[in-house]
């Protein structure tokens, strides 16, 4: 396993060591009032994990302010977990990575498989003694801003990875079914593959392993060799596949961008390709 | 304290297929409404038994589900 990834057993025997803080992010934001991993942070990526004012990531102060509040100082290796097979346990990840953060581990397998094997919980928040944080970057060498998702697409100079559902990417619908309308247009970025994020992991929401994982996206012509630039919706399903292949396949260019369909499929004039 | 009876489903919802998963924490029944593609969940809901967490989350799940338009190829 990779050292990114950490077994549901790896937290249960080191979710109380000193140098260790497991904090749960959810994409419902109140799952972890309804119990979590003992001794876990919980974070709200609606209000701790962003700009609220601005659309951006958070910035540096305020992640400065919420890892020194967890008890999270430079040294401290964070285990991030989540509901939805960790989409926004892998948000939390790339922007801890933007802020250059350098232990940082997921639980393999998410809440699902912590629920799954009936393992301890607790609905007790859990108080921590403040330490400093200093974040550096943001290292924006990992996040994709519009004009170079215009270019990619253009003039195809970096592979596009469309990890939402096929519906989606063919615009028969707007949203994940059940959840809002965010974008004017259906459809997807002119050149852009369709690779949803699900086909990265198991039933139990495990990671596949690597060489299925290779397997995946060579047989969409994904080697790594160029660069690469997943997005989705709002970022999150993205950064779980920014995940995949940046720390489990070891691809070097890999970006995350962020402004995904709710920018792209807003934007007055952006060409839109249906299959 | 432990998830018991931790269960996982898959049904159709209307036209849409659905996956019902549903747990009990202490004395609360709590389930939860993912869709199956691309797997989010978007509802959920709490009760005295399993049989009323999951009717009140499957209800909340239909009027989400009855807002999402299916567009067709132009």
């Amino acid at each position: 396993m990779a050292d990114v990834l950490v077994t549901t057993d790896w937290v249960a025997q080191h979710a109380k060591d000193a140098n260790v803080r497991i904090v749960e992010v959810d994409v419902d934001t109140a799952a972890y009032d309804q119990g979590h991993v003992p001794g876990a942070a919980g974070w709200n990526w609606t209000t701790e994990l962003c700009d609220t004012l601005v659309r951006d990531i958070i910035p540096i102060k305020k992640l400065e302010e919420l890892l020194g509040r967890s008890g999270i100082d430079n040294k401290t290796t964070i285990v991030l977990y989540g509901d939805n097979n960790n989409w926004f346990a892998a948000w939390a990840f790339w922007q801890l990575k933007m802020y250059g953060h350098a232990d940082i581990r997921i639980m393999d397998g998410g809440r699902k498989k912590w629920l799954a094997e009936s393992r301890e919980l607790s609905t007790d928040k859990p108080g921590f003694a403040a330490k400093t944080y200093k974040a550096s970057g943001p290292d924006t060498s990992l996040r994709a801003f519009l004009p170079e998702v215009q270019q990619a697409s253009a003039g195809r100079k970096a592979a596009l990875v469309d990890v939402r559902s096929p519906a989606e990417f063919t615009g028969e619908i707007l949203a994940p079914p059940g959840l809002p309308e965010t974008c004017q247009r259906g459809g997807h970025i002119p050149g852009a593959k369709s690779i949803p994020w699900g086909k990265n992991c198991n039933d139990d929401g495990t990671f596949k392993s690597v060489d299925e994982l290779k397997s995946l996206y060579a047989g969409q012509g994904i080697s790594g060799d160029g660069p690469l630039i997943a997005y989705c919706r709002i970022g999150e399903r993205s950064s779980l596949t920014w995940f995949v292949l940046k720390y489990l396949l070891g691809f070097q260019n890999v970006k995350n961008y962020d402004g995904s369909w709710t920018e792209w499929g807003n934007l007055v004039g952006a060409p839109v390709e249906k299959p | 304290m432990k998830a018991e009876g931790y269960n996982k489903r898959r049904q159709d919802l209307g036209s849409w297929p659905i996956e019902v998963e549903s747990y009990k924490l202490g004395d609360v029944y709590y389930c939860t409404i993912n869709n199956v593609d691309p797997g989010a969940r978007f509802a959920r809901a709490e009760g005295p038994t399993r049989e009323d967490a999951e009717a009140k989350a499957i209800a909340k799940a239909e009027r989400y589900l009855a807002q999402t338009r299916r567009f067709t190829a132009t």
